[in-house]
């Protein structure tokens, strides 16, 4: 097995007496979709947040390949190589879909500090911008301002920002949830197409059976913040605890 | 949603803004012809007088709007960083005597005084809560307003300093002469000192404001939106929200220095009231928000409209009163006392028609549908 792309040693936060996240050690490679799953409350997204720095831990350490970055800020953890989208719609509303997509490609190649040229000059950047527009099928309501798009192509949006990043590590927050059952292919052929490229580490909270079916290489169940199992689609589904509490909250689809 | 009514959604705002964005700027440049042959549309002083204010505060409401309407960054700062180009400029004016170098040096002294305050500002507050920085400024700027009236050997406390400016920006000075050594004249207009002094302050302000165009359609422009828009997503796709915050400040508090600097030399006197004041921070407010926030071509809106009511609406209800004396009541509504009255019934006048502001609302910015 290839050295691992990132790793959380004892990853713990608290808040007040409640333990989120509790003591959770395990390592990702490239090449892997590792899909997490775990009952509301499990401690996911907190996670994530940890991983992507919009939390800090109580304790433990994070490492992206050979690196601690436990201490970097979100930005210098995006500048890194770690990808994020939001289980929430995150997106800069009253700024236009183009430009929503263009920020992270622009963020990426670090353009952000040039003041005195006009943005609408770095035909680069905004052919970039255009690939993923179209990519994740957003190039028709590209000038629309963010806020105006309805809720799947907000999905969609969220999806592109963070394919605009291309970061090593991609993390996405049950990227589907609240879409129709015609929309959210466009997402996970998206997640498919970044599998094929062996180079990435994919890591995917999803609830729907179907999909963790289709794309998992590995699965990990949080509960109550803890990691508990940890290994196999077919072997962790199998585990008589994973049936009891993950089946246990509401089968097949609980988003 | 249906692909019709998305279609609608797409076409609505595509229709507007055209339109919108036109008049804003046709309005805004004529208002720029206009400042560029003030003096010889309106020789007379007090119009000269007006032209320049217009200029100076088309500047410093620009760079505020940087700010609160690009950023999202609440700052009662800025008249302080006005207040520091002024200061240094006067106070190096008196002390050398009136020359450029005084003006240079002073200048300088007094941007790099603004710069290293809003360096220590920025990054000292500019991590935590908007509420919180919006009252360290505050604080900032109290202790300003107050080391300013205390240390008044050098500022001349409430008083202010009176100072002499270069002699070449006097009326006296004769730019062209004619044979008989008498000034050469354009349209009628004398082409003297006073002249020189005005395109010095209309020039520096164009460039400035055509600077801040340039940033905010430049990348960083649009990094400062997401920063207001939304600071954790900014931050989460790799911007590091408190360097942008803190060198859009400094951006800002420089050219606010550099139009106190204008304001200094133009009006060869500096004190409180005209430099430093919190009177000034709410006009830059009330200016930047009947212009538009995060327009930045909304600063030379708001700021005429100000101006001029502040300057004529006096003059225009005398005439009003005197025009309705047999009507009752109307004479004594009309009364010029009553001018901050009728100010702030425009206000509220505006306001309600253009929510986002006048450039705000016709060019379609601010979200109000
Ligand atoms: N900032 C916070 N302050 C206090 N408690 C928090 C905070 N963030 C999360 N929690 C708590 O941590 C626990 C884990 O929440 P988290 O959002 O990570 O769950 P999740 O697994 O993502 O659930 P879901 O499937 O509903 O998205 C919850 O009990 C939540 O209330
Ligand atoms: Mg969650």
């Amino acid at each position: 097995m290839s050295t691992p792309s990132l790793r959380t040693e004892n990853l713990t936060i608290r808040f007040g007496g409640h333990a989120a996240v509790n003591g959770v050690t395990c390592a990702f490679v490239p090449g892997e979709l590792t899909v997490i799953v775990g009952p509301n409350g499990a401690g996911k997204t907190t996670w994530f947040n940890l991983v992507s720095g919009q939390l800090r831990p109580t304790e433990g350490r994070i490492f992206k390949a050979d690196r601690d970055i436990t201490g970097l800020a979100p930005s210098a953890r995006a500048k890194a190589g770690i990808g994020r989208a939001f289980q929430l719609t995150n997106l800069f509303p009253k700024l236009s879909v183009r430009e929503n997509v263009r920020l992270a490609v622009q963020a990426r190649r670090g353009v952000g500090p040039r003041i005195l040229r006009a943005a609408a000059s770095f035909g680069d950047i905004a052919e970039e911008a255009q690939a993923y527009l179209e990519r994740a099928r957003l190039d028709t309501v590209a000038e629309l301002p963010a806020s105006a798009l309805p809720h799947g192509d907000q999905r969609k949006l969220e999806v592109a920002l963070l394919m605009a990043m291309q970061p090593d590590i991609y993390m996405f927050d049950e990227p589907t949830a609240g879409m129709s059952v015609d929309e959210a292919p466009v997402i996970l052929d998206l997640i498919a197409t970044i599998k094929e490229d062996r180079s990435k580490t994919i890591l995917l909270v999803e609830h729907k059976m179907d999909v963790v079916r289709a794309l998992a290489d590995r699965i990990v169940v949080l509960h109550n913040g803890e990691l508990i199992a940890d290994g196999g689609p077919s072997a962790v589904m199998a585990m008589p605890l994973v049936r009891e509490i993950y089946l246990g909250v509401g089968a097949e689809d609980v988003a | 949603m249906t692909a019709a009514t998305l279609e609608t959604a797409a076409a609505t705002p595509a229709r507007r803004i055209p339109m919108g964005r036109a008049i804003v700027y046709g309005v805004v440049l004529a208002i720029g012809l206009v400042l560029a042959t003030a003096p010889f549309l309106f020789p007379d002083v007090r119009s000269q007088e007006v032209a320049a204010r217009i200029c100076i505060f088309i500047v410093l409401v620009a760079s505020y709007d940087l700010l609160i309407g690009y950023t999202g960054i609440v700052s009662f700062a800025h008249t302080m960083f006005f207040g520091l180009g002024a200061y240094a400029t006067a106070i190096a004016l008196k002390t050398m005597g009136p020359g450029f170098d005084a003006i240079l040096l002073g200048g300088a002294l007094g941007v790099l005084a603004a710069l290293v305050l809003a360096i220590l500002i920025g990054l000292l507050s500019l991590r935590v809560k908007a509420i919180f920085f919006a009252m360290v400024t505050l604080a900032a700027a109290s202790v300003m307003l107050v080391l300013a009236s205390q240390l008044s050997d050098f500022t001349g406390g409430e008083d202010g300093i009176t100072y002499d400016i270069p002699r070449f920006f006097a009326p006296a000075n004769k730019l062209f002469e004619d044979a008989d050594g008498k000034v050469v004249r354009l349209f009628g207009v004398a082409l003297n000192g006073r002249l020189a002094l005005y395109y010095f302050v209309f020039v520096t302000a164009l460039v400035l404001f055509v600077l801040m165009l340039r940033i905010v359609r430049s990348p960083l422009g649009t990094v400062l939106e997401a920063i207001r828009e939304n600071e954790m997503r900014a931050e989460a796709i790799g911007y590091r929200v408190v360097a942008y915050r803190t060198a859009i400040f400094c951006i800002a508090a420089v050219i606010a220095a550099i139009a106190g600097i204008l304001r200094a030399v133009w009006l060869k006197y500096t004190g409180p009231e005209v430099a430093l004041s919190f009177a000034i921070m709410i006009d830059i407010l009330l200016m930047v928000v009947i212009g538009g926030m995060g327009t930045i071509v909304g600063a030379v809106i708001g700021v005429v409209i100000m101006t001029l009511a502040q300057f004529y609406l006096k003059d225009l209800m005398e005439v009003a009163a005197h025009a309705t004396a047999d009507v009752p009541l109307l004479p004594d509504l009309l009364n010029p006392e009553r001018w901050l009255l009728w100010l702030g019934v425009l206000f509220i006048l505006l306001v309600y028609f253009f929510p986002a502001g006048i450039a705000g609302t016709l060019i379609g910015k601010g979200g109000h549908k």
